[in-house]
């Protein structure tokens, strides 16, 4: 638990990026724990969230690495104090007409929602930390658990910078023929 | 995404987009095979007027030759394949140069883009198969895209820690319509190789060099690769620190200067190895800290302060901590030290200590024990070879026994005149490289130095060799065996030989072979026909030359640092350790 590490990984929207990534995490070890790809502000940027359960000095090579991707273009660790981190959590939960009211109880006390009724369940919707939504999973348990399913940890900084300001970038190449850079001195 | 500047668009097929793509990033050799998906380039790369493609015999051949001839030049080596097994036979080369840092554009043929994923007929996901053994790779599906792609996978080979890079077309973006522009601008945010180096860095790693009692500069393949063996001797003349150079970097520094001491590593000289290990300041210098050079990483130079350059900073800190970390290019490293330390002085007192390491140097001098019933000693081919053939020559060695023992007894005087397989070990390395080496550099002589069971995985580009006019020269060191897995056997499983006599003196023929290859074919098996045999060799000018030199099968790689053990159990020959007390209280006592 102490160990665990939250990387925002600014990456170029383009196909291939994600196994680039996540085959790199296998090839040097290391297990992801949560992982989250969605969109920015930037069309052609995407931004990861990958949570991974590492000593600081193997977390330093696995950043490294990653930054050698040509496609990586900016990686930032959010630490928990400094930042907001979120994980959504869909649960179905037994519920007929004798215990409903209870199973309502417990998601009104977690600010949770119910997103679809049937006779006999619910289907829950939640949002908060990783703690947060095992106490409700905790609460919940008792009526029975149907099904459940949770996204990737989604996180940002706290406060007003970006991390994802002015990460264009192009390199001017000069003349066609002397892309080929002369090194034999 | 890309602006489109440039020359003027004019409507051409993808496949001559491609040609004028490699064109114009300077291409003037392509090693390749043709096949399907790959056909549509082969049609205008026919009337390429700059553009030679010399046609291989096996696509690793064409990889490897893309590799050698990039080591010998420092240029871009381009290879070409067709999509599935043209593609997939690339795999092997591009790990290599991967490992290597071996500047390099792999263009493979795929599938049609609608037929991409339906395991169609010579399909492989190339892309995904080299994701993590290229520095990068692209599948172009959209011909548009082909000029800027091309663009930047030569950028992208070529800068920063060089690398292989591969660009994956489909068939159908090479037979459609579209317009060629070469862009004038790159887009690629997530690509800046640092080269200059933090000037608090340098200024820590100068007083370090000052402060030194018993520094070493450890020299990797990084200096070869940007050129910077020019101020690397500025460096070590103006400090006189002793200098090791690995595998990667042999010729970075001349072996005829009493301050270099060697190669270092598992089967490095005693004195580099010590100069590692007993030092209180290793400098390194576009090396990596392989645990072919630490040994056991817990025990290496147990007592030295770490300044680590690198262009690459997921080098620095990987395996051993650095004191002072510096990234950048090893030329702009090594001449900003050297300006400092001509500013500031370079007076440190090394004396004793390089003292010290010049008795283990000539002490444990390179040598071995010549065979007692006159047949030949392997190291005694290298030793005269390298006198005859001479340090302007290049030296391209598969790998194993006589991969060493040329790193060993051939002296190297410049860069780039030693080429071979370090971090990959591929065997089968030497034949192909050697033609991609002549190939780029056509007025030099080269020898590949290649085992009999090396020669044996590759030796079919002797054809290609033969038929387009690339006179290499081969030595065989032919002990009949796969000679360093034999070494193993006689040191750490009882002498048990499974499966590593290769009869080679009986099967093949080597000369013979060679005269089938339109090769000129030579044999020598006693110590006195080396001279005549090797100067036969260097006269034919006009066709490769083969030459079986049939070497006594028990001569063995030393010094020697056994796999995983400490670089302190070093033994220079079997269960032989090397006093260093003697000379060694002498820099302790004053140090």
């Amino acid at each position: 638990m102490t160990n665990k590490h939250t990387l925002s990984v600014l990456v170029e929207n383009k196909p291939g990026v994600l196994a680039r990534i996540a085959s790199l995490f296998s090839r040097r070890g290391f297990n992801i724990d949560s992982l989250a790809v969605g969109p920015t502000e930037h069309p052609e940027i995407s931004r990861m969230t990958i949570v991974v359960n590492v000593d600081e000095s193997p977390l330093e090579q696995v950043t490294k690495q990653l930054n050698k991707l040509v496609e990586v273009i900016k990686i930032v660790e959010l630490d928990g104090p400094g930042s907001v981190n979120r994980e959504l959590l869909l649960v179905k939960v037994r519920a007929d007409a004798a215990s409903r009211g209870a199973v309502l109880d417990a998601v009104q006390l977690f600010r949770a929602k119910v997103v679809d009724v049937a006779p006999d369940a619910v289907t829950v919707q939640a949002v908060g930390n990783a703690d947060k939504l095992a106490d409700l999973l905790r609460v919940l348990e008792p009526f029975g658990i149907r099904e459940l399913v949770q996204s990737g940890m989604v996180a940002i900084g706290r406060g007003s910078r970006s991390i994802s300001e002015r990460p264009q970038r192009t390199v001017t190449i000069p003349a066609p023929s002397s892309a080929i850079a002369s090194t034999a001195g | 995404m890309t602006e489109h500047g440039g020359q003027g668009s004019q409507s051409v097929t993808g496949a001559q987009s491609l040609v004028t793509s490699l064109e114009a990033a300077g291409v003037t050799d392509i090693f390749g095979i043709p096949g399907g998906a790959i056909l549509p380039a082969y049609d205008p790369l026919m009337d390429s007027q700059r553009i030679r493609h010399i046609l291989v015999r096996h696509e690793q051949g064409a990889g490897h030759a893309a590799q050698g001839y990039a080591a010998a030049t420092g240029r871009v080596g381009v290879c070409m394949a067709t999509s599935g097994p043209g593609a997939t036979n690339l795999v092997t080369p591009l790990a290599d140069a991967h490992m290597d840092s071996v500047p390099m554009v792999a263009v493979t043929g795929q599938v049609g883009a609608s037929m991409i994923g339906t395991d169609a007929f010579q399909e492989a996901d190339i892309r995904g198969i080299t994701m993590p053994i290229t520095k990068h790779n692209f599948l172009v599906t959209d011909p548009a895209d082909i000029p800027r792609t091309i663009a930047e996978a030569f950028h992208i080979a070529s800068t920063g820690r060089p690398g292989p890079v591969l660009v994956d077309v489909a068939k159908s973006a090479l037979q459609a319509q579209t317009t060629y522009a070469w862009p004038s601008e790159l887009h690629l945010p997530g690509y800046r190789p640092v080269t200059t180096p933090h000037a608090k860095q340098i200024k820590e790693a100068v007083r370090l060099i000052r402060e030194a009692k018993r520094p070493v500069l450890y020299v990797g393949g990084g200096v070869i690769r940007s050129g910077a063996h020019r101020e690397l001797a500025q460096l070590a003349v103006l400090t006189g620190i002793p200098v090791v150079t690995t595998l990667m970097a042999r010729g970075a520094f001349p072996d005829s200067f009493a301050q270099h001491l060697g190669m270092p590593g598992m089967h490095g000289t005693v004195a580099a190895v010590a100069g590692l290990q007993k030092s209180d300041l290793i400098i390194s210098l576009g090396a990596r800290f392989d645990d072919r050079v630490t040994g056991n990483l817990d025990s290496f130079a147990p007592g030295a302060l770490i300044i680590h350059a690198d262009i690459d900073p997921a080098e620095i800190g990987k395996n051993r901590h650095a004191d002072v970390p510096i990234v950048g290019d090893a030329k702009e490293v090594i001449a900003q030290l050297v300006a400092l330390l001509q500013a500031e002085g370079a007076d440190g007192d090394y004396e004793a200590w390089i003292a010290f390491l010049a008795g283990l140097k000539q002490r444990y001098a390179l040598g071995y024990d010549a065979p007692t019933d006159g047949s030949l000693a392997p190291q005694y081919v290298l030793e005269r070879l390298s006198d005859i053939a001479g340090p302007d020559s290049i030296y391209v060695a598969g790998v194993g026994q006589h991969q060493m023992w040329a790193a060993q007894f051939v002296g190297y005087e410049k860069p780039n005149t030693w080429i071979n397989s370090g971090g990959l070990g591929t065997m089968g390395f030497s034949v192909p490289a050697a033609m991609g080496a002549k190939v780029g550099m056509p007025d030099t002589t080269v020898w590949a130095i290649d085992g009999d069971g090396c020669f044996q995985m590759t030796n079919q580009e002797l054809a290609t060799c033969a038929i387009n006019d690339i006179p290499i020269k081969v030595a065989i060191i032919n002990n009949e065996s796969l000679g360093m897995v034999r070494q193993w056997q006689t040191l750490f499983y009882n002498e048990r030989y499974s499966n590593t006599d290769l009869h080679s003196k009986r099967i093949p023929d080597f000369v013979k072979l060679a005269d089938a290859y339109g090769c000129v074919g030579l044999a020598c098996e006693s110590p006195a026909d080396v001279d005549a045999t090797i100067e036969k060799a260097m006269a034919i000018d006009d066709q490769p030359v083969v030459v079986d030199f049939r070497v006594h099968r028990d001569a063995m790689v030393w010094p020697m640092v056994a796999a995983g053990t400490s670089n302190d159990e070093i033994k220079y020959a079997r269960d032989m350790a090397p006093q260093y007390d003697d000379v060694q209280d002498d820099w302790e006592v004053r140090a």
